[in-house]
Parts: C-alpha cells; structure tokens; sequence
C-alpha cells in the first residue's frame, strides 16, 4: 500500500441532537458522503447539543458550559462537520463570542471555529467534491435554512450537488430563501405566528410542482414535513444528504 | 398611546384572523422587496456605500457631542433657534409654548415617527391645537384614530375600501354620489382637503432624516411634497429631531441618503430631498419667519455605550420589517408601541422597558434577513438575543420556557446521561409513530401538534447505531 | 441643570469626554467639519459632459419626468408653450426673477402671460431655473430666493424646470461642492429642493400614484448644445 500524498483528513461529525434523536439515517449520509470523498470520520460520544436553545433563550452560563465540552470534545479533529447551517453556524460563528474576555479559552474557541464548516458546503467549498455518483427520480425543490444562507453562504454548494443527481430535476419554489417559521423555541412559542410562517411556505413549495423536498436542516424540514402532511400533502420531504448519498432506504420525513 | 406590547401574543392571534390585515399585509410583500433588490443590483457600489454609511453614523457616536455643539451653532448662526428635551414631556411642553407664542390653532405635520413615540397629536388636541397629518397615509389613519403600523408605509395595513368608507365619513362636503373605487381618487379628494390646510396653518412641523453640523441644515426626505409644503408655507417651522440625527457633513448625508431611498421604497432618490437652514432670509420671497429645532434624546444617550448602541444608527427605512416573516404574518400593530418589525423589536424595550416589551425581541426566528438587508448594518438578531439576555438575567421569561430548557440543558451538560436515556426513549418514540412515521397529537407538544404533524424518530438514535458500527469494525480488525 | 447640559453631559460621561482643545475626538470631528471627505462616489455619473446629460435624462425620466434639450435658451419659451398647448394647459405661467429666466425672449410668445413671484396656490404653471442637475439619479437641485421661490417648486400641478446642461453634474457631491462655491463653506440658503420626478405617493394599498401633494408634473427642459 502506498502512502498517499497528504493523509486523510479526519473528521469530527457533529450530528446534532436533532438528527441524532430523530434522524440517524441523515447522519450516516453525512459519514458516507465524507467517507467516499476520502476523509476519516469519526462521532466523539461526548457531543450533545450545541447549546443555540440556550443561547437563544438568553443563558449564557448554560449556553457556554455546553461550548467547552463540545470544543473539549472535538479538539483532536482536522475537521468538524454538522449536517445543519444552524448548528453549524453556531458553532461557527457564535462560539467565540461567548468566551469575551477569557484569552485562553477565547483562542480555543477560535481555532475550534475555523474547523467548523457545515456538510454541504465542507463536501463543496473544503473538498472540492463537484458531483455524486446518486440516482434518484423526479422533480425536487430546495428551501435555503435561514443560518445556511446568511450566516454561512451556502446557496449554490447544494443546488450544484443536487443537479449532478442522475434522474433529478431542480425546480425552484417562489422565495426559497425566506424562513419556514421554525426558528427554534420560536415554533412552539409563538405557534400561531410559526404557523402562518409554514403555511406560507407550504403554498410556496406545493406552487412549485416538485414532489420531493430538500433542505439541509433538519429542524427546518421536521416543520415544512409536518405541516405539509398535515395538509394531507404527498410531497416527500428529505434530508439533502440521504438524497446525495442514495441513501433514501427509509421512509420520508414525516412519512410518506 | 397605550402600549399594548405585553400582550403580543393576543394582539398577534387577532391580527392572523383579520382578513382585511391580512389582504392587505399581502402589499408589503409584493410591493417593497422586489423593488429594493431591483434597485440594490442597479448600483454596484451598493454594499459598500453600506459599509460607508454604518462607519459615518458610527464616527457620529463616537463624536455625538461635538457634532451636536457644531450643529447648535450653526443653526443659531443662520437665525434659528435649538431647543433640548431630555423626555418627552419636555419636547411636548416646548412645542406647545412655540404655538402659544405664536397664538396657533392649527399646525400641520410632516410624517414624523418621533412625534408619534411624543404622542403630539393628543396632547396638542388637548391643549386647543388642531393638528393635521398631511402625509397620505398618516391623514388616513389620523381619521380612523389610530397608530402607523409601519414606519414608511403607515397605512399599509388598510385597503382602499376601508380608505373610502373613512373620507365619506369625514368629507361631507363633497357630492354623497361621487365615485372614490380607484387609489387615484381618493387621492385627488385627500389633496384637495389638505391644500387649504397648509395655507391656514400656523405652524408646520416636521422630523429629520438628517441634521448636518457643518451647515446647520434639517434634511427631510418624502416623496409627497407634504413635509416640503408643511415646511414652507406656516409663518414658523419646528424640526423635531432625536439627537443620534446629525451627521458631520452634505457628504455624509449624500452617502446615507444613496442607500435610504433604495433600502425603503426601491428608489433611486425619493422625489423631495429637502434641505432647510433657518428661518427665511430677507431676499426670500417665501418660507418660514421663525425656525426652530427640538433635539429630543428621550433615552437614547442611555443606549450609547452598551451593546445597544448599534441601534442608533437607524435611518428609519423600514427595510428590517419590509423582510421581515413575523411582521408580515401580523403586521406592525401588533407589536404595540410605535416602532414595529426587528428594529422596534430591539429599539421598544430599550425606550419603553424590557418588562413591558420582551415578547417583542423574542417573537423572531432569527432568520436574519433584517440584519441582511439593514442598510446601516444593524446586527438585530444579535440585539433582540442581548434582550432575552437581559430578560434571562432578571428571570422575566415565562416559567415554563425556563424549567423546560433547564430540563434539556441538565441532560445536554450530562452527555451519558443524555445517552442513557435517549437511547431508551427514541426507539419508544418511533413506535408511536406508527406506520404513517408521524404523530398528530403528542402530549406536552401542543405548540407544535396543534398546527402541524411531528414527524416521528427512526428508532435508535444515531450514537447508539454508531457505537454498534465502531464495535463491529473492532471485532473485524480483532 | 438644563436639558442641554443633561444630555450633553451623559454623552460626554460615555465617552470620556475632556475639554482639551487637543482632544484627539474633538480634532478628529473638527477635521472632518473643515475637509468633507469623499465617500463612495457611484462610477454611473463619472462621464463626460453628452454622457451626463443623457443619464440625468434616462434617469429623470425612469422618475416619471418628461425630459426635452433645446440648443439655446432662445428656444425655451417656443417649448413651454408648446408643452402648454399638448397638455391643454391655460398660456399662463408663473416664475421668479431669476435673470436667466427673464433673459428668454418670452414676448415672441404673444398669448403667453408670465407673471412673476412667489406661488399662492393659484398658478397652474411654474418655471423654475436649477442651479444643477445630478445626473446619478436624474435629480434637479433647486435653490431658494427671489429668482426662483420654493412655492413655485411645489404648489404648482405642472413644474416646468429649467437646467443649463453644462451645470448637470455626475454625482451628488460635486453638486454639493456647486453649492459651496456659490454660498460659502458652512452656509446654505433657506432651502434647497433636490427634486427627482413629480410628487407621487403609494400610501393607498402600495399603487404608485403621481401627484400627492406637489406637481404632478414635472417637465425638465436642458439648455445646451
């Protein structure tokens, strides 16, 4: 065996609570993805959650504890890769802003964010992956996740993977990039308001006339699933990793 | 005005089941952000004339005081005279003894969002002084009693019928059989009412987009010509503006007013820019006889310093609720103080009491396209999280929120634990589910079921099939 | 203490204000007081003198402006009264003394009556001279005074303005710097219109609609070869 010019880069997958808890398929899309781009992936057991409900709830101490075990945890990796723009972009973005004025921990919380990217845009932008090998069937639409879009620029790393599916045909719903209403607590806090949020969303992916839903968070698609079958919709809703890894074995999110 | 902040919620829940709100809520959405893109990609130094704004307003800041001593002066130079108010009352009480001084009975208005956060109109009534709104939009609502819903558009929750069934009420001297179904009439009849008002005013007052201290000129900006006409034709003008207003120089204001019209309506330059420097000299033939300027601070040198700061660099564009989900789903109303959207979302507590205003900076899902669209750069979500912060710190979130988060949290800060259970839970969960892989009601989740359906867990969390995987690859290296 | 010095001074306490005259915030806003800086300056005005008459029309005109050039300020009241005629307009206008204005051979005009002052809401029709044009956003910059009153600019239905093409800048600041050099640095006449299109308002369910309060008509006339 020859020794390859530059070792494998080894990758810490964040798979996030929610698709941990609800969605393991979408982490093994993830690991299979980032295994055939040729990286080492390995998932510490001691992540948990990364802490954006606290945050956004106002509780810094919380929020901050749960920051140094996830650095702590992921700290031996090259690369830490979330299949979420918004765990990703928490880690990414808001980490070090929450170590202000404690140097040490500070620069750790940095160096720890500059490895952060999330799937997509690591398997596009970090890789240099421009296709897959996948084979699918039928019209999709994408839904841009609101942290994916404006905190971390992913827009066209995964319509470009996307379009590179065999069988799959892209078509864009009317304001794929305004928000679904989910916004964390902010679904169940403010049910009513989410609700007209999602609504307006559903109306927008039903107009598009694609029979499969895409997008690359899975809070954002629990919502848009649940309310599109509880409209009696038969639009299938997906995880965009399980599509480009073909790995569809499982039923849809929210069932067929 | 009352405010109705601390019953968002209910405000929220009437304005969803308000069929006119919501028709009409339909014209934000069509109606400002197509044009503002359009206008945005037709000037490719757009973003960076945004960079430039921010860095202005922030060297104001920085500089506020001196700006204002050198604006001071220059007002006074050029025949005016500036008036400070520390609160409202004291803007109130000085604009009532200018009208007293000068025995009005009627003073017109420019669309001013600061006279509203001064309640003027009712005090004014109640001291004997007619005031009349002469912007479209702020006549029409001034009719009906009520507040601007939006801060450009301040009728924008109204449809033109609602309009029509106001003027037959009020202009009961036209002919009862005229036609007023089209926009364009009954904008001929508002025009023609108000013509006569500015003639008969005593005084006109108007805000400022802008006050420049190297001139000691007030800039309004408006596409009417109402605040131009309002400013012009009284025998006296006072400019009520709040402190973080100024601006250094002509240029600063050229660079922010580049990025105001195109972040607002979609225009290049709205039509009236207007440039007022005192009172009118002895070569004008019109113009106002007396000139004076109200610098209201009204708590915004408490802003200065803290991590609200920021926000004192709002144009008042409107861009942040023109993009904004919530406020398109309930409108400006519902927020219930003067300032709607993402930035009163940010600016009603910091004004009005977080006590009072905290449903307003957490009804956002920080999706964040106010921030991508504000064109002075305002960081909104990081300022609505600063106020839940500040609502964390002194426990005013409601209790269930906070033992259902510290539930979660205990277990997220105990990763075994967290394991333990969730490998015991999901794939109980999951069965529930059933075949359909969802559930329609779900105790403790009635948030969520009550308006959508919860996809139900696989099974075994992710973790947990992880570790079989390592296992197995272990027994085959072994 | 007074408002004034409340206020004043809780901006001052943030920001460590001190009386020094060398305070480096006090010359630093001093600075930019006495030299403007230049910002951005948009590259769609940096044109020429034809390229800049042509944007100040495609953009006076994308504001719902009707534009027309005439070689010679000779020429100008031949137009106005033909654009009186096409718009069934009475020969009647109003206008102020400025000499550029009153220097156009209006007499050869003979049904038209030019009355000259301020506007009281009566006239129909007003002729204003620009001190300049800006040809980014196709805006006209009108100053107040005996020549050119700013009623004129605003009660009027129909705002028929007058610009010298070689005075239509490219962008905003160098019309500003026109405005400097003509009243001195620091000072500004009573007012200055920047004028871009007739009035218009979109108050009633977002419908553009021209003429809300001022002209409903603005019709621009460019002198120049």
């Amino acid at each position: 065996m020859t020794q390859a010019a530059s070792p494998a880069p080894r990758v810490g997958l964040f798979v996030t609570c929610l698709v941990d808890l609800f969605r393991p398929s979408v982490g093994f899309a993830a690991v299979k993805l980032m295994e055939d781009a040729g990286c080492v992936v390995d998932a510490p057991a001691a992540q948990t959650c990364c802490g954006q409900p606290a945050y956004n709830s106002g509780d810094r101490d919380d929020t901050r504890a749960i920051a140094e075990a996830t650095i702590e945890a992921f700290e031996e990796f090259d690369y830490v890769v979330a299949p979420s723009g918004s765990c990703a972009g928490m880690l990414k973005k808001h980490y070090p802003g929450l170590f202000k004025g404690d140097e040490a921990w500070e620069a750790r919380a940095r160096t720890f964010s500059d490895k952060v990217h999330e799937l997509i845009s690591f398997l596009t932008d970090v890789l240099g992956v421009t296709q897959v090998p996948a084979k699918a069937a039928g019209k999709v639409t994408y839904h841009d996740s609101c942290s994916g879009l404006r905190e971390l620029g992913i827009h066209d790393q995964p319509r470009k993977l996307v379009a590179s599916v065999k069988g799959l045909k892209l078509t864009e719903m009317a304001d794929a990039d305004v928000c679904c209403g989910f916004g964390g607590t902010f679904c169940v806090k403010y049910g009513e308001i989410s609700n007209a949020i999602v609504e307006e969303k559903a109306a927008n992916i039903a107009g598009s006339g694609a029979d499969m839903l895409l997008a690359s968070d899975l809070g954002c698609l629990m919502n848009m699933a649940g309310k599109l079958k509880r409209q009696g919709s038969n639009i299938e809703v997906r995880h965009v990793a399980e599509v480009l890894a073909g790995m569809t074995d499982q039923p849809p999110i929210g069932g067929k | 005005m009352q405010i109705t902040s601390p019953t968002f919620k209910a405000n929220a829940h009437e304005a969803l089941h308000d069929a006119q709100l919501q028709r009409a809520l339909g014209n934000v959405r069509s109606g400002f952000i197509g044009k503002r893109a359009k206008a945005v990609d037709a000037l490719p130094e757009f973003e960076e004339l945004r960079d430039n704004a921010k860095t202005i307003k922030d060297h104001v800041l920085e500089h506020l005081d001196i700006y204002l001593e050198a604006y001071e002066k220059k007002v006074e130079d050029a025949g005016g005279k500036v008036h400070w108010a520390e609160s409202a009352a004291e803007a109130r009480g000085i604009i009532l003894d200018i009208c007293r001084m000068n025995n009005a009975r009627t003073v017109t208005k420019g669309k001013s969002m600061l006279t509203e956060e001064i309640e003027l109109n009712d005090f004014l009534e109640a001291s004997g002084i007619q005031p009349i709104e002469t912007d479209l939009g702020e006549y029409i609502i001034q009719l009906r009693g009520e507040h601007p819903s939006h801060i450009i558009a301040p009728a924008v929750h109204l449809n033109k019928d609602q309009v029509e069934s106001d003027f037959r009420r009020v202009h009961t001297d036209f002919p009862k059989d005229r036609d007023l179904t089209e926009p364009e009439q009954l904008l001929s009849e508002a025009r023609q009412v108000l013509r006569q008002k500015y003639f008969d005013a005593d005084v006109g007052i108007t805000g400022a987009n802008f006050l420049i201290a190297e001139t000691g000129t007030s800039i309004i900006v408006t596409n009417e010509g109402n605040g131009d006409l309002t400013q012009t034709l009284p025998r006296v003008h006072i400019v009520l503006a709040s402190i973080e207003k100024v601006v250094p120089t002509l240029d600063d204001a050229a660079q922010i007013l580049r990025v105001l019209a195109r972040s607002a309506t979609g225009q290049e330059m709205s039509v009236y820019t207007t440039l007022s420097t005192g009172p009118k000299r002895a070569s004008d033939p019109d113009g106002p006889d007396e000139y004076h300027v109200i610098l209201l601070d009204n708590g915004r040198s408490s802003m200065l310093g803290t991590e609200f700061q920021d926000a004192l660099r709002c144009i008042r564009c409107g861009a942040c609720m023109n993009h904004c989900p919530v406020y398109h789903a309930v409108g400006g109303h519902a927020y219930g103080w003067v300032y709607p959207g993402p930035i009163g979302a940010v600016l009603t507590p910091s004004l009005v009491g977080v006590d009072k205003a905290g449903h307003l900076p957490n009804a956002s899902t920080f999706c964040g396209r106010c921030e991508a669209v504000c064109p002075m750069r305002i960081p909104l979500p990081k300022m609505m999280r600063h106020w839940r912060e500040k609502e964390f710190e002194r426990g005013l979130n409601p209790a269930v929120a906070r033992y259902g988060l510290k539930f979660w949290l205990w277990f997220a800060k105990r990763p075994r634990l967290y394991r333990l259970t969730t490998y015991l839970a999901m794939p109980v969960m999951g069965l529930f589910g059933g075949r359909k892989r969802r559930y329609r009601f779900l105790p403790f989740a009635g948030g969520w079921v009550r308006h959508r359906d919860l996809p139900a867990p696989e099974g075994r969390t992710f973790m947990q099939q992880w570790r079989d995987r390592d296992t197995l690859k272990q027994d085959a290296h072994a | 203490m007074n408002g004034r010095d409340a206020i004043l001074g809780r901006i001052r306490n943030v920001l460590n204000a001190t009386d020094a005259e060398d305070d480096p915030r006090r010359v630093a806003a001093t600075a930019r007081l006495d030299f403007p800086p230049r910002g951005v300056i948009p590259a769609r005005g940096q044109l020429g003198l034809d390229g800049r008459v042509k944007l100040f029309k495609k953009m006076a005109e994308g504001a719902a402006a009707t534009v027309e050039k005439v070689t010679s300020s000779a020429d100008v009241p031949k137009r106005l009264a033909a654009y009186l005629r096409k718009h069934n307009l009475g020969a009647k206008v109003r206008m102020g003394g400025d000499k550029r204005l009153r220097a156009m051979p209006w007499a050869e005009e003979r049904t038209l009556q030019v009355s000259i002052g301020p506007s009281d809401g009566s006239d129909e029709v007003a002729v204003s001279h620009a001190l300049a044009g800006i040809a980014e956003s196709g805006t006209l910059a009108l100053v107040s005074g005996r020549d050119n009153p700013t009623t004129l600019n605003l009660l009027p239905e129909h705002h028929i303005v007058v610009v010298n093409a070689a005075e239509i800048t490219g962008d905003m600041e160098t019309m500003l710097d026109m405005l400097r050099d003509s009243f001195g640095k620091g000072a500004m006449p009573r007012t200055v219109n920047f004028v871009t299109g007739p009035s218009r308002s979109a108050d009633i369910e977002q419908t553009l609609l021209l003429g809300a309060h001022g002209p409903r008509a603005l019709h621009i006339i460019i002198v120049g070869k």
